[in-house]
């Protein structure tokens, strides 16, 4: 029995990283940063919002990250659209399933479903995987029904069995830096889309508190009054 | 205040305040609940607020665009706005000339309960006087009325509420002797183009 | 002429009082609650959770009712419709956060104060109908909570349903018939999810409010107990029949739980406005996907208030094939609470004066509620498996055989309660409490 206890107790400092995945990279998530998540939103109409809706977020919602209502016309609509329109797409999700063998999945809360840090690296994460249909794979999304929309920006990338990294074979339009901004901006896009009211909430529960704060100091000077009473 | 006498003398564990501790307790409970009465009131605003048109309600609600180059004139089309019927009739003009026939028929003639925005407070009550915009709801109790176009010796074309049979002329203007008490509203408006309308909003009041 | 004025409003105000007081007991009613109910002077920090659990439901039923206002309790539309909350209405978010939020604090605030029941003995003579009916509050929050965290109709609201009702069709003979009558259907679907929404909204918070009424009834019928355990009307004041040690409840108590009620609207909207999804503990993130009958997600667990008995439902060996020896145990682990008073043999009902030997197996308690608590939200084989050749527990997740020893220590703190709670050696107690 004694064994078995001390073998538990040694089991113990392997907590953590029997799960751990290859994400290794904090996403550069930065709400107040507006330019950011203007340009994450223009890649997102562009390249996302073919086949990915994101059925719970208006385009009008994007006043939030600066943009006007006329911007937002003129840059991110498509003909027959209005500006408190949702972001839906028109591809018939049973066309989907079937050209792609997975429905793609509406956007509006994916980071609050994976986490931001996860889908920043999923979308660096494609590398080439010829027994795959598409000849995609990601490394943290195994066997992912997605092709990888963004290769011509990227290039290719192949894993290494052995050290376990994505190395880049070929180049694309962007360098690695540029890439990686594009795609950090995406993410903060869709971190942003997630809950686009989080940083409104933290501004006021700063003032919550403070108010909070000052009813506290009453109600103390109150109590201690009336229990001058109690012997 | 009655039992003050029993508190000292007794064993109890409590005592009653002096009177200047009662003024102290006074000002303390005076000033927390004006700050708590503050605090209440924003903590009711989301509540209160959130029983308002929501954003898509909002968004149902937004201006429509309209092209009316399709209405053959001397009929008419409705378009949805806010979920409401909105009448767009293409007059002719010898429709517009028998306006002027029945004007001392009208409840109100001279246009004084502001049913319509200023620029429409004219002999068409519209922008261009042979579009007629109005909001197909009647101002007895809400019912659509029906259109009935075919002039007549003693009809000169308009609209009868098939609720309790409001008589309104092609500009809206209620009959006398009919229930509804003002003319039809004119919801602002204004033209995009020389053949699209914009329902809603007129580029100076957002309704 | 201003002392006239007020003096005319006070009178109009007396006389109103006197007007309702004919055929209402109003005035009556306010001194037997608060101006003339006697607490005990010594109530200490584990006091104040009584009046917060009071207060979040309040927040619960205010947050709720305006949250019925925008939910649509359809299968089709209930995740659509909390995002709509979530985003399109005025306010909607802070609402929804503050029920989410809302939910888990009152299990906090609610174990809280069933900890503080237990160390002081408030279960004891002649407070046990309270007790039950506190119990009864316990198990109607539980349902409440089950019932309502399948609303957002997510994957851990689908998968979390799922897997309890299941548990029910696991009583032998009527079970499977029992899970299907639940469900309404071979599987949760959106009949469940409309009678649970029924449940939640109606049936549950008026039986919640009603037991919440006989709690405070009977707590004022008897008398609040308090840290030394003592009774304080066994010493009454001989002229006005006022316990010695007791103080009214208004305005003493009323201002003492005022602040802290702030202190838990600090901490509350701390939550609320800076952390809602409390780490994945208040709102997990499989909760953002929408619920879908064809993938469970790899790791569902329950929230983390329902992790204790979660762990002992899976330490619990089956019988043969049988899962029901694992649901009784869970619930057993539960309704046992009902069971204290009766098992308690002590001399002394608080934990001031009771000896070692009870300290001792408090502490054993505490430690496995939350070690049960922790493993109910891993998986079994987080901390590794047995090598197959290891003498008896050969093959067995480490996990698992800690949540069962754990499941023992659990049930042993009840069972062996009549033995450890009469030959521990006790502490005298003071004739009056101690301030």
């Amino acid at each position: 029995m004694r064994n078995i206890l001390i073998s538990i107790l040694l089991a113990l400092p392997l907590v953590g990283f029997a799960n751990e995945m290859v994400i290794k990279e904090k996403a550069p998530v930065d709400l107040s940063n507006h330019e950011s998540l203007q340009r994450g939103a223009r890649t997102f109409v562009n390249y996302c919002l073919n086949c990915h809706s994101a059925n719970y977020m208006r385009y009008n919602r994007m006043r939030d990250i600066g943009l006007t209502e006329k911007q937002i016309k003129d840059n991110l609509l498509f003909a027959g659209e209005k500006v408190g329109d949702t972001m839906t797409v028109a591809m018939n999700p049973k066309d989907a399933k079937r050209w792609f063998g997975a429905a793609p999945p509406d956007l509006s809360v994916e980071v609050r479903a994976r986490g931001a840090d996860w889908v920043y690296a999923y979308l660096r994460g494609f590398y080439k995987d010829e027994t795959r249909p598409t000849g995609w794979n990601n490394a943290v999304f195994d066997k992912v029904a997605m092709p990888h929309i963004l290769y011509e920006l990227q290039g290719v990338q192949v894993l290494n069995h052995e050290t376990h990294e994505l190395e880049l074979v070929k180049s694309g339009k962007l360098s690695p830096a540029e890439y990686n901004a594009m795609v950090g901006d995406l993410t903060n896009y869709l971190a942003f889309m997630s809950e686009p009211a989080k940083l409104n909430r933290i501004h006021i529960g700063i003032w919550v508190i403070l108010f909070l704060g000052v009813m506290l100091v009453l109600v103390k000077k109150i109590k201690a009054e009336y229990w001058k009473d109690i012997k | 205040m009655s039992d003050n006498k029993n508190d000292t003398s007794s064993g109890l564990s409590f005592q009653q305040p002096s009177a200047i501790d009662l003024e102290k307790r006074k000002f303390l409970i005076t000033a927390t609940a004006a700050t708590g009465a503050v605090g209440a009131a924003a903590m009711a605003v989301p509540f209160v607020g959130s029983m308002l048109p929501s954003e898509r309600a909002k968004a149902a609600g937004a201006p429509v665009e309209v092209d009316i180059s399709k209405i053959e004139p001397g009929s008419m089309m409705t378009a949805e706005w806010r979920g409401q019927p909105v009448w767009i009739i293409h007059r002719t003009d010898e429709m517009i000339a028998k306006l002027d026939h029945h004007a001392d028929q009208l409840s109100d003639p001279s246009m004084d309960v502001p049913q319509q925005p200023d620029y429409c407070k004219n002999k068409g009550r519209a922008i261009n006087a042979n579009y007629a915009v109005m909001l197909g709801v009647c101002t007895h109790l809400g019912c659509s009325p029906n259109p009935n176009f075919a002039i007549t010796a003693d009809w000169d074309g308009g609209f009868v509420c098939p609720c309790h049979g409001s008589k309104f002329d092609l500009s809206g203007r209620v009959f006398k002797g009919s229930p509804a008490p003002t003319n039809l509203v004119v919801p602002p408006h204004q033209y995009l183009t020389e053949t699209t309308l914009l329902i809603g909003v007129d580029g100076k009041t957002e309704a | 002429m201003a002392d006239k004025k007020i003096a005319g409003v006070g009178g109009v105000m007396a006389s109103l009082v006197d007007w309702v007081d004919a055929r209402f007991p109003l005035t009556s009613n306010i001194k037997n609650h608060l101006t003339e109910y006697y607490a005990p002077k010594n109530f200490n920090f584990w006091y104040f959770f009584g009046s917060l659990a009071l207060l979040v439901l309040v927040m619960q039923i205010v947050t709720g009712i305006f949250l019925t206002m925008h939910y649509k309790p359809d299968a089709l539309q209930a995740f659509a419709s909390v995002e709509y909350i979530m985003r399109d209405v005025f306010g909607g978010n802070i609402i929804r956060y503050m029920h989410s939020t809302g939910a888990s604090m009152f299990f906090v605030v609610v174990y809280l104060h069933m900890f503080r029941g237990v160390i002081y003995g408030s279960y004891r003579n002649p407070r046990e109908l309270i007790w039950l009916f506190g119990v009864g509050i316990f198990l109607v929050l539980m349902g409440e909570a089950f019932f309502g965290y399948l609303l957002p109709w997510g994957q851990m609201s689908y998968w979390g349903a799922q897997v309890i009702v299941n548990l029910f069709s696991t009583i032998p003979f009527i079970g499977p018939d029992l899970s299907e009558w639940l469900r309404g259907d071979y599987l949760i679907s959106d009949a469940t999810l409309n009678r649970f929404f029924a449940f939640h909204v109606i049936a549950l918070p008026m039986v919640l409010l009603g037991l919440v009424a006989v709690h405070i009834l009977a707590l004022h019928e008897v008398g609040s107990n308090n840290p030394d355990g003592v009774e304080i009307k066994e010493k009454k004041d001989k002229k006005t029949g006022i316990p010695l040690d007791g103080i009214p409840f208004h305005p003493y108590y009323t201002v003492k739980d005022l602040v802290g009620v702030v202190v838990f609207l600090m901490v509350f909207a701390a939550i609320v406005f800076f952390a809602p999804e409390m780490g994945g503990y208040f709102l997990e993130a499989n909760n953002f996907v929408p619920a879908n009958p064809m993938v469970t997600p790899n790791h569902i667990a329950p929230v983390w208030y329902f992790t204790q008995y979660y762990s002992i439902l899976r330490a619990v060996p089956p019988i043969g094939i049988s899962q029901f020896p694992g649901v009784v145990a869970m619930g057993l682990s539960v309704v046992v609470f009902a069971f204290l008073p009766w098992l308690d043999r002590s001399p002394v009902k608080s934990i001031r004066y009771r000896g070692t030997l009870y300290k001792r197996w408090l502490a054993a308690f505490v430690v496995s509620f939350f070690v049960l608590g922790y493993l109910g939200t891993v998986p079994s084989n987080v901390w590794g498996t047995f090598s197959a050749e290891t003498p008896l527990v050969g093959g067995m997740d480490y996990a698992k055989l800690v949540a069962q020893i754990f499941t023992v220590v659990y049930f042993l703190f009840f069972i062996l309660m009549p033995w450890y709670t009469k030959k521990d050696k006790t502490k005298p107690v003071p004739e009056r409490v101690t301030y």
